[in-house]
């Protein structure tokens, strides 16, 4: 759906700043999350996880478990159906394992009991033996040809032979002549490096209650990023018709990514499938991190020649990703959006994907991206360095602009790279003085956004007041925006609207909340279904005058006669035309149903200041900014949001976010005390520029905002280490003891 | 497993209830009272989200014994709204945006309240150390120090009058 | 398990002297992440806050006694104790978040007995002591001698810790604790280091102190150290030598939380930042 014509459109609602419609709840204590939910006649779930990072399940003997009074379902992966492609087959190995324990916390039966304790209590009677294997929790080590092999037999034929059977995917990307290119270099820099998983830390673990009875009807309740995955999901892994599973999706406390997969939703339906009982589980935050999803750890390889006067000649990255336990594919988003930044005449990429023995990888903000681009914009900023040039200048004079044909293939349309580029440069934070120890550094960041599978329907009620229904949980604020969009369209203010996000059984299917796509895809249906409704308004009041369809249109939320044979009518507003609706066809409303495509790339531009004490390696961030393109920005307030928090998970990840394991494969910082997210006195104010560049796929121009502010924070950070402390860290978490290490030489 | 009978005064209220010795308060308040605006991120002290106070002090209630809280008066964030009239605090975590998914929102709101109610007047770098326990993973805590400082300000301004 | 509100300190004593699983819980803030994450199941846990005297901070003839139960908060909002202990009381302010502080204490940080226990490194320089309870009666010893390793400690069955004492402030004489932390807060530290130290009206060091945390298995007194800055002015040469001289008392460990090689050079950076406040503070204090 094409940009709106009228590109001087004055917009009366979106881009101002109204209360979202959850905050009183939010801020009270009485929004419903995942753990909040209780059903009379519950039982507690509790998971069994292997304590071994590699293990053959030889048994499993749960019978004393079941013996206890209070215990009243056991359950393991044979107690799930047996689904057909490979995709669910691995969800439902990862829930419950299949024949191996693959990783440290890997889940291998389940228990309900009438309370936590007696649950917990059964988890020790529940006797699991194993035969322990050799694992592998490295990435390149996993690729090495004797190493461990995770899982036999899942390469597929794209991956170049000379690797472990670990190496379960390969691609590649690019165009032109590399070499040629390397070859009218004036400097060729080629480093490799090396980025720890990373969680997406959200502060909610997951948790759910379900209920299933015994003709197969089931009810859901879960704090997930999309309730409809989870539904196809746990039909798949239960065995039963999508129909028949009904989940609501409560108030989400953080996903990030990491809730666009299940893990206790299934196990919860099992167990209450066999003993005719609500079963609620609620991880723990030492589980949330043994067993569900980091992001991947990674190595990487980048090359780039440039020229004297800045202009890059070729650019070459090879990047190996591991995503735990079961292959995953988030090392080709990386070898897609390592160079999108530039505009070059010759560059290659391959991505290799690899299994290891750690948990499976789930997504996490612009998945893959960050590691690629830190790479790059490390290698870019060195060279910067060694020619004496502004950083800003060089990518200005490489930028991808409108006809760029990008790294990984397609041509870009309006993109707001060059001025994201410009209002950085120009801003007063690029030029305000550095004391000792400090340095400034600067990134690009980029995302795809994702459009997607998307349904909405929107009722006129009688009072002239709108309800808006969609399928996609509100993860930052997105009822507001979708609220201001139909309200924007209808011409009615804003506190006229409400919007719900409903379960399955509610409207059609609606890919989850990711890809940045909901103020971008929801919104798109959201302005086409008010459009339906104006139709249909139109519709009933061109009969209710007596004139043809067109001889009326909507105008400032009313209907107007059109054309010149209209002849005089009072023009009737939204409220009037909704109050007697019954005596013109009855109640009104519009629905959208759509695969949205169109949704436009989003580049960002971060200045970060740091000041390292060279006697302890500590890093502060003394000050940052975020300049992002967000086409139109629906409520400013949640877009800043968006790129403020962004901006801190890159900052954690860049200085003190990692997954710690042992030599004996078991992770060792399964908690917030050392798995360390940024805390409110790490931090400055994040200072936020919103550009306006509009996505031409966007009725009103918007882009998705959500996940490109998690990209250049790495390289931000590692490029101001370099200028403020003369060193280059390869390797991230670019934690104290690292940067003394290379402080020492 | 014997019960033990506990009362307590939370929000102002008289609230006994029965609770197993080694129980959280935290899982008292959820499970026993039903108050489940205190919620669990972690349950070892390290996010804050389930912070209440006890006897005035700001705690973590996931690190105090159901039993332990006999006689003491409790207050959780369904006490911080005072007859469905919202807190400055409430107000202008709304108003500044300052929440995102609303998972650590209680917490952030009773931490700043005894902030408040102990320093009226917090420079940025206070209320950020005074909130260093409470994690937030969506905000980059930005807009949440404002939100606090807008309200200490507002605060301020009904206390001294206008 | 069962819960005890104990009433009195023969009470607790007996308690512990009969049930062996049996623990005592002030903060609590230890004890219920390790029952949370069932690292320990204890038989019974005594709540010893109600004892008399034990959550009170008093002023005697020989400096300050405060009881076990005394939240950091409470040593914090104590006028008089953070004036002339401002290292020992920042240390124990150094616990954990505003939330721990609402209930952590240092007895049981330093029961606890964590090589990295914040208040330790502190008050061993300070030279403070702990009044202990059991069923004996009660005896004195200074806290240096209280842990001997992670998780273990020399009281004996039955014993508890009911107070710490600190001496009253020297004329001259001031405290500094640092420690490193890869955050500003909510981390253990990776290392920490204590100082004490009296000077005379010309400002020469006339006595001193240095102990060292999380670079061992407990906290200790650094031999030497004092006497390195005694009869000195504090110059950046001594400063240097006691750098160099921690550095090399330290013998820490590679974990997750700092390698051997940081945690050594920071010890000695740490130290010689910790004299330098406390010095700077005993020639305010005159």
């Amino acid at each position: 759906m094409a940009f709106d014509a009228a590109k001087d459109r004055q917009f009366k609602v979106v881009g101002t700043r109204p209360r979202r419609p959850d905050g009183i709840d939010k801020v009270t204590g009485k929004a419903q999350y995942g753990a909040d939910m209780s059903a009379p006649g519950m039982l507690h779930g509790l998971v069994l996880r292997s304590p071994h990072p590699h293990a053959r399940i030889v048994g499993i003997d749960a019978s004393a478990a079941l013996d206890m009074a209070g215990v009243k379902a056991v359950v393991t992966n044979a107690d799930l159906a047996e689904p057909e492609d490979d995709f669910y087959r691995d969800i439902k190995d990862n829930v419950l394992a299949r024949d191996k324990a693959l990783y440290d916390g890997h889940a291998v039966a389940a228990v309900a009991a009438t309370s936590l304790e007696i649950a917990l209590a059964a988890l020790d009677r529940i006797e699991v033996e194993y035969e322990v294997l050799p694992h592998v929790t490295d990435v390149d080590a996993a690729m090495a040809p004797d190493a461990p092999v995770v899982q036999p037999g899942r390469a597929d034929e794209t991956v170049p032979s000379g690797h472990s059977e670990n190496v379960t995917g390969y691609w590649q990307f690019g165009h032109g002549d590399p070499e040629g290119g390397f070859a009218k270099a004036d400097k060729i820099v080629e480093r490799s490096f090396k980025t720890a998983a990373t969680h997406q830390g959200y502060i909610e673990p997951h948790a759910c209650l379900g209920s299933m009875t015994s003709d197969g009807k089931g009810e859901l309740w879960c704090c997930t990023q999309g309730q409809y995955m989870v539904r196809s999901t746990c039909a798949a892994l239960l065995g039963m018709d999508a129909s028949q599973l009904r989940v609501t999706a409560s108030e989400i406390g953080g996903g990030f990514g990491g809730k666009t997969t299940t893990f206790i939703e299934p196990v919860a339906l099992a167990l209450s499938r066999k003993c005719g009982r609500p079963v609620k589980m609620v991880m723990s935050r030492e589980e949330v991190f043994r067993a569900t999803g980091p992001t991947a750890s990674s190595s990487i390889d980048v090359k780039i020649g440039m020229t004297s006067d800045g202009k890059v000649t070729a650019g070459a990255a090879t990047l190996r990703y591991q995503g735990g336990a079961f292959p995953s594919e988030t090392v080709l988003f990386g070898a897609q959006s390592a160079f999108a930044a530039y505009d070059l005449e010759a560059v290659r990429t391959e991505g290799f994907s690899v299994l290891t023995n750690r948990p499976k990888e789930a997504a996490y903000r612009a998945p893959g991206a960050p590691m690629a681009v830190y790479a790059v914009e490390s290698v870019v900023d060195e060279l910067c360095q060694h020619f004496g040039l502004d950083p800003f200048e060089v990518r200005l004079k490489n930028a991808a602009r409108k006809g760029t044909l990008s790294s990984y293939g397609p041509t870009f349309d309006e993109i707001g790279l060059v001025a994201t580029l410009e209002a950085a440069q120009a801003h007063a934070h690029y030029s305000a003085p550095l004391g000792p120890n400090q340095g400034r550094g600067i990134s690009c960041g980029f995302w795809f956004n994702f459009g997607g599978n998307t349904c909405v329907s929107l009722n006129v009620n009688d009072d002239g007041t709108v309800g808006v229904t969609e399928g996609n949980p509100d993860i930052g604020g997105s009822r507001a925006s979708i609220s201001m969009m139909a309200a924007e369209e209808l011409g009615i203010p804003y506190e006229k609207v409400r919007t719900v996000v409903t379960d399955t059984n509610s409207l059609g299917f609606n890919d989850v909340t990711d890809g940045s796509r909901v103020t971008f895809a929801v919104g798109l249906a959201t302005i086409n279904a008010a459009r339906a409704a104006k139709a249909e308004m139109c519709r009933r009041v061109a009969k209710l005058w007596g004139l043809e369809e067109d001889a009326v249109k909507w105008e400032n939320g009313a209907v107007v006669p059109a054309g010149p044979n209209a002849g005089k009518h009072e023009s009737m507003s939204l409220a009037e035309i909704a109050a007697i609706a019954d005596q013109t066809g009855g109640p009104i409303a519009g629905h959208h149903e759509t695969n949205a495509d169109g949704a436009g790339v989003s580049f960002g531009v971060h200045i970060c200041d740091a000041e390292v004490d060279p006697e302890t390696g500590a890093t502060k961030v003394l000050r940052y900014t975020v300049f992002q393109d967000a086409g139109k920005a629906v409520h400013p307030d949640y877009v800043e949001g968006q790129m403020q928090g962004g901006a801190v998970q890159g900052i954690g990840w860049a200085l003190n976010e990692e997954y710690i394991y042992g030599d004996d494969g078991k992770l060792q910082n399964p908690g917030f005390l050392d798995y360390r997210v940024p805390v409110a006195s790490d931090l400055p104010p994040i200072d936020t520029v919103i550009l306006e560049i509009p996505n031409p796929g966007h009725p009103y121009g918007v882009r998705g905002v959500g996940e490109t502010s998690i990209v250049p924070p790495l390289a931000a950070l590692s490029n101001a280490i370099s200028r403020a402390a003369g060193i280059r860290l390869a390797e991230l978490p670019m934690s104290p003891p690292r940067i003394r290490a290379a402080l020492r030489g | 497993m014997s019960g033990i009978v506990v009362s307590t005064t939370v929000n102002g209220d008289p609230q006994d209830f029965v609770c197993a010795p080694g129980e959280t308060l935290l899982h008292a308040l959820r499970d026993r009272l039903g108050l489940t605006g205190s919620k669990e991120g972690c349950g070892t002290g390290d996010c804050g989200a389930c912070s209440v106070t006890l006897n005035g002090r700001l705690v973590c209630s996931c690190l105090v014994l159901a039993a332990e809280a006999d006689g003491a008066e409790i207050g959780t964030i369904e006490g911080v709204a005072e007859a469905g009239k919202l807190h400055p605090l409430q107000e202008a975590f709304i108003e500044h945006a300052a929440l995102q998914c609303g998972i650590c929102t209680p917490g952030i709101l009773v931490a700043a309240k005894s902030l408040l109610e102990r320093n009226p007047d917090p420079t940025d770098e206070e209320v950020r150390y005074w909130l260093a326990g409470n994690l937030c993973r969506c905000t980059g805590y930005d807009k949440i120090i404002r939100a606090v400082q807008a309200a200490a300000a507002q605060m301020r301004e009904e206390t001294h009058g206008v | 398990m069962q819960f005890l509100r104990a009433e009195s300190v023969s009470d607790v004593a007996r308690c512990l002297a009969e049930s062996p699983n049996a623990y005592v819980l002030a903060g609590g803030t230890d004890l219920l992440v390790q029952m949370g994450t069932r690292r320990i199941a204890p038989e019974m846990v005594i709540d010893i806050k109600h004892l008399p005297g034990i959550g009170e901070i008093t002023q005697t003839e020989n400096g300050f006694r405060i009881g076990a139960a005394v939240p950091g908060a409470k040593l914090g909002e104590d006028g008089a104790l953070t004036s002339e202990w401002p290292g020992v009381t920042e240390a124990a302010q150094l616990i954990g978040s505003t939330q721990i502080q609402g209930r952590a204490t240092m007895a049981g940080n330093l029961c606890n007995a964590s090589p990295a226990a914040d208040c330790v490194p502190a008050l061993i320089a300070a030279g403070a002591e702990v009044e202990i309870a059991g069923p004996d009666g009660t005896r004195m010893a200074a806290v240096a001698d209280i842990p001997t390793g992670p998780g273990k400690t020399t009281l004996a069955e039955g014993e508890f810790v009911t107070a710490i004492l600190l001496p009253k402030r020297q004329p001259a004489s001031g405290d500094a604790y640092l420690r490193f932390i890869p955050r500003t807060e909510m981390d253990i530290a990776v290392a920490s280091a204590g100082a004490w130290l009296q000077t005379d009206a010309d400002g020469t060091v006339t006595a001193a102190r240095v102990a060292l945390g999380a670079v061992a298995p407990t906290a200790y007194l650094v031999d030497g150290a004092g006497d390195l800055l005694v009869g000195t002015t504090l110059d950046d040469d001594t400063l240097k030598k006691l750098e160099a001289h921690c550095a090399a008392s330290a013998s820490p460990i590679d974990d997750k939380r700092g390698t051997v090689a940081f945690r050594i050079e920071v010890a000695g950076v740490l130290a010689r930042r910790a004299a330098k406040i406390a010095y700077e503070r005993a020639r305010e204090a005159k």
